[in-house]
């Protein structure tokens, strides 16, 4: 660090993205108390350990691989300019590189790396929902791998990256990840919901669905509170906190330090906090009307009203977002409904809908909105446009969600690895854990009663 | 070609930009449509309430199961 003005931004730089971390440990506490509370209690403490384990699995292939395939991948590779793996700018992100340990002179690769993580862990997470009381647990941490510490990294390096192809050739912009969490996690559940196949009992015979209710819908509608709470750090996760013209070295010019969304482009976290606020509660409205106030379909409306409008949370109005997050609930209620009659397919907290169909509208209605604007500051980018959108929300949800989670599930199936037996289905996944759960009550109880 | 915001590049010097939304020049308009989002919403959850509170005047004629909410408290 050169000067004091340097160490202090530096120092105040990593100090918020760690706090941000912390906030966003609040979205997987969210998770884990609205899967439960989704889930049947005989299924309960299984779904639970099921979606905490993807934690440290995908921490450790993150570090292990996950953080390189970022900085190695922007270009493609071979999609830019025939350009390949970028080795060069991955130095530093290799899981032997010093700057991955504790190291004096770096005080932002641990805490950067930590932000993205907390991403890789939600976009594993959205997965587990949809697939409760059915999936094997070895089988999913095999797919939470592959979204959290591979699929979804690379589209961050290809869409979310300064440098990334999809910004220079598509005008590619989703300030705060609509497509590239959301639709490729959405599309991934969607690919592995295929394979997977539906509940005992979803379906009646004449192939209409059955509603299968919450067993607590008090843990459910907590839970997206703190998923709700979290998301703050996720926002405040997606901009860099400050940082001069200089340092950017792209067009802008002056000498006005500024915050800036992950592409290097200007922002304020005072517009994202109108923005949020005001999507969640367009979300929030629209939903509650549109499910004549079903307590999970309001609650996942407000969330997917963040998710449509957080692709130009950076630049829009705050009463646009209000509006698009409003059209992205209605929509994503409507589109769950529509593909569990048209094509059976179960998706448990409808997590299809609410980041993957919500996140891919959201990316597309960007490119109107801020159709013309800059997508970089940097010179030679193709402008945002409905064009790039689209074909960037198709990459997103289809080629790097859904394609991996079908053909990934088909393998994990064909291996029996997918889902469990008819049997362990009806008894519950908790049923061996029950039992071993009362043989030591009622071991204790005898003791305590011969011990009056 | 004219972008929503007007800015079609980062050639600026940031002291001289203020406001960065779409459609600058609309804000009035797009307080309106607020204002209809926003009363429009209680024009339609009244009348969404107002079926749910007729089904359930009709339902339970008995009381039985007034009484057994009752008892579960």
């Amino acid at each position: 660090m050169g000067n004091n003005l340097d160490a202090l931004t530096t120092i105040f730089t990593e100090f918020y993205y760690w706090v941000t971390v912390v906030l966003m440990f609040l979205i997987h506490a969210g998770f884990l108390m609205y899967e439960v509370g989704m889930s049947r209690r005989r299924n309960h403490i299984h779904t639970l350990m099921k979606n905490v384990m993807l934690i440290p699995l995908v921490t450790v292939s993150f570090f292990l691989f996950g953080w390189w395939i970022y900085f190695a991948f922007p270009n493609g590779p071979f999609i830019f300019e025939g350009k390949g793996i970028d080795y060069a700018a991955a130095t530093g992100a290799r899981p032997w590189d010093p700057a991955m340990g504790t190291n004096l002179s770096d005080h932002i690769n641990g805490v950067f790396w930590a932000a993205f993580l907390l991403f890789s862990w939600t976009a594993a997470s959205i997965v587990s929902g949809s697939v409760i009381e059915r999936i094997r647990s070895g089988g999913f941490w095999i797919l939470a791998v592959l979204i959290g510490s591979v699929a979804w990294i690379i589209d961050a390096s290809w869409g979310w990256h300064w440098d990334g192809w999809m910004v220079k050739i598509l005008g590619y912009h989703d300030a705060y990840a609509s497509g590239v969490i959301h639709a490729i996690a959405g599309g991934f559940a969607l690919g592995v919901l295929l394979v997977l196949g539906p509940r005992i009992g979803k379906f009646r015979e004449d192939g209409t669905a059955r509603d299968i209710p919450a067993h607590n819908p008090w843990m459910v509608a907590l839970g997206f509170f703190m998923i709700y709470t979290g998301f703050w750090g996720f926002y405040a996760a997606c901009n860099v906190p400050i940082i001069s013209p200089e340092v950017i070295d792209g067009q802008i010019t002056g000498l006005t330090w500024t915050a800036t969304n992950i592409y290097l482009a200007p922002t304020t976290l005072s517009a994202i906090t109108f923005n949020f606020l005001m999507s969640l509660s367009g979300g929030l409205m629209a939903a509650y009307i549109v499910s004549k106030g079903d307590l999970m379909w309001t609650f996942s409306g407000g969330l997917a009203g963040i998710i449509t409008a957080s692709a130009g949370n950076d630049l829009y109005h705050p009463i646009q977002a209000m509006l698009i997050a409003g059209f992205g609930a209605w929509a994503a209620y409507k589109l769950h409904y529509w593909v569990e009659r048209k094509f059976k397919i179960d998706d448990a907290v409808g997590a299809v809908a609410v980041h993957g169909y919500a996140g891919f509208i959201g990316v597309v209605i960007a490119g109107f909105v801020l159709w013309g604007q800059p997508s970089s500051p940097y010179e030679g980018y193709a402008a945002i446009n409905p064009v790039g959108q689209f074909i960037g929300a198709i990459i997103m949800f289809f080629v790097l969600g859904f394609l991996p989670g079908y053909f990934c599930a088909k393998l994990l199936n064909a291996f029996d690895l997918l889902r469990i037996p008819r049997k362990v289905e009806l008894e519950g996944l908790d049923f061996e854990t029950n039992q071993t759960y009362l043989a030591a009550v009622e071991e204790v109880q005898r003791a305590e009663k011969a011990a009056v | 070609m004219p972008s929503t915001n007007g800015m079609t590049d980062w050639a600026v010097d940031l002291k001289d930009v203020a406001a960065i939304y779409p459609f600058q020049g609309w804000e009035f308009f797009m307080f309106i449509l607020g204002l209809i989002f926003w009363i429009g919403w209680h024009v339609l959850q009244l009348r969404v309430e107002a079926t749910e509170v007729e089904h359930e005047m009709s339902a339970d004629e008995s009381g039985d199961k007034a009484r057994a909410a009752i008892d579960r408290y």
